[in-house]
């Protein structure tokens, strides 16, 4: 027992700082991949909601294609695709090395295109979920397309989306792990390398669960807060 | 610029993990599921020394990454060997596959408990009431009233778990399974072209999970003909 705790003790000797910074990192990989989903997220929905053929078929096919493929594929996909690609330029100019995407940009990538397959389906019905009314009101209003968008539609839907995007926020913490198959150091990877080298595999990938866990509970938190707020003043049921 | 020829002669090789991919998929849907309609029935009773554990077992199941979940199980109990095989669990735990199978299995019983608990408590309590008046027992309200229709209710949130499951198998392969994104990894180290066994690979998952929804969809049909079809 007071091996485990020396182990994870944040001191000399001790993982734990290891660890604390390994989480960090997730979690910064998490927010980044997780903001930028929300920027393919919602040119995506725009896209499905369109009443023209071509985007709203473009948009449904990324939909279909990265929600239907293992996540772990299409990192791989990205990483190793996007290495070739690099070394293939390198050789143009005639180059004889390999090119490996840095990892921690290629992992926000990856969860910005999964996590914004999943994000553009919370946008969509929260759009719909929005009264005809407003859109009426708005236009009587004089405002412009855009001004009745960011002044009137967007602060109405995120009251329909936030449940949605705490799904998906949770979907991507537990996504980032999958990070560490292209030897990024976050809380996964870093556990692992704990694990070989100490020889306690058990404890680590304890220690990194609970971590886990406790960034999904306080940020899960966060969210319940976010949607309290944005509910304020209204009667719902 | 495609090279077609390259996907005629590695779509073979890739499908030979299928088998295995549906095996990992199938069966641990199947023991989930059962898992699953255990916890979500032992949850209707509200006894506080039954709910607490389950909510915690699925709080913690939910919370993590199954790829923690699956390392954990693999690595991190095969670090209790000389315990595991006193009890004589080590051939389960000593294997790959039954380590996947078990991460699997508990990851979806507790997202499927979730959805099965919801959809039971979404019986409407008049046909329970009904179900008395007519004189049916306890398990055979369950099992004639309360299940059909919790069941039929759950299938859409249901076929999403059992799309993640099918992605989740492709874990399998970081502890050493050759599914069918093992094999892909082994072709990409012979072959060194990632794009084309990606690509492929992906096809195939996206072929078994259209088939599973659309075979989900026909049983929701068929299961509410009352239902305007539109």
């Amino acid at each position: 027992m007071t091996d485990t705790l020396h182990i994870l003790s944040v001191g000399k000797g001790g993982w734990g700082g290891a660890l604390l910074l390994a989480a960090g990192v997730t979690f910064a990989l998490s927010v980044l991949g997780f903001l930028l989903g929300a920027l393919f997220g919602a040119v995506a929905a725009g896209g499905r909601l369109s009443t023209r053929a071509l985007p709203s078929w473009v948009a449904k096919g990324y939909g279909t294609v990265f929600r239907g493929v293992p996540d772990l594929l299409t990192i791989y996909l990205l990483y190793y695709g996007g290495s070739i690609a690099l070394t293939e330029i390198g050789k143009f100019f005639g180059s004889t090395g390999f090119f490996g995407l840095p990892t921690f940009a290629t992992g926000v990538l990856a969860i910005g295109i999964i996590s914004g397959a999943y994000q553009a389906e919370v946008y969509r019905g929260a759009y719909l979920a929005v009264d005809l009314g407003q859109f009426e009101a708005g236009k009587a209003l004089g405002l412009s397309r855009f001004q009745l968008l960011r002044l009137v539609i967007v602060p109405q839907l995120m009251r329909h989306a936030l449940p949605g995007l705490g799904n998906v926020w949770q979907l991507v913490l537990k996504d980032s792990a999958l990070i560490s198959v292209i030897g990024l150091v976050e809380l996964m990877r870093q556990s692992q390398i704990g694990a070989g080298s100490m020889r306690e595999p058990f404890v680590f990938y304890i220690a990194a669960a609970t971590l886990y866990f406790l960034i999904a509970a306080v940020t899960g938190s966060v969210f319940r807060y976010g949607e309290a707020r944005a509910w304020r003043g209204m009667v719902h049921a | 610029m495609i090279d077609f020829a390259f996907f005629a002669e590695i779509i073979p090789t890739l499908l030979s993990g299928l088998p295995l991919t549906l095996q990992l998929a199938g069966l641990s849907i199947g023991i989930g599921f059962a898992l699953a309609l255990l916890l979500a029935l032992a949850q209707q009773g509200n006894h506080r020394m039954l709910v607490w554990p389950i909510r915690s077992f699925v709080a913690v199941f939910r919370g993590t990454p199954l790829l923690v979940q699956i390392f954990l199980i693999y690595y991190g109990l095969g670090q209790f060997r000389p315990t595991l095989q006193a009890v004589g669990l080590w051939w389960l735990f000593r294997e790959p596959y039954w380590c996947a199978i078990i991460a699997l299995s508990l990851n979806t019983a507790a997202y499927g408990s979730e959805i099965l608990r919801g959809a039971i408590q979404g019986v409407p309590g008049g046909l329970v009431e009904a179900a008395s008046a007519l004189g049916l027992k306890r398990l055979q309200t369950l099992r004639l009233v309360v299940l059909p229709l919790a069941l039929r209710q759950a299938i859409p949130s249901y076929s999403n778990e059992i799309i993640l499951m099918v992605k989740g198998t492709s874990l399998a392969s970081i502890v050493t399974l050759m599914e069918v994104t093992g094999i892909a990894q082994g072709l990409i180290s012979q072959t060194y072209r990632a794009v084309e066994v990606f690509v492929a690979a992906g096809a195939i998952y996206l072929t078994i999970n259209f088939t599973i929804i659309s075979a989900l969809n026909a049983l929701e049909t068929w299961l509410t003909p009352y239902r305007v079809r539109a």
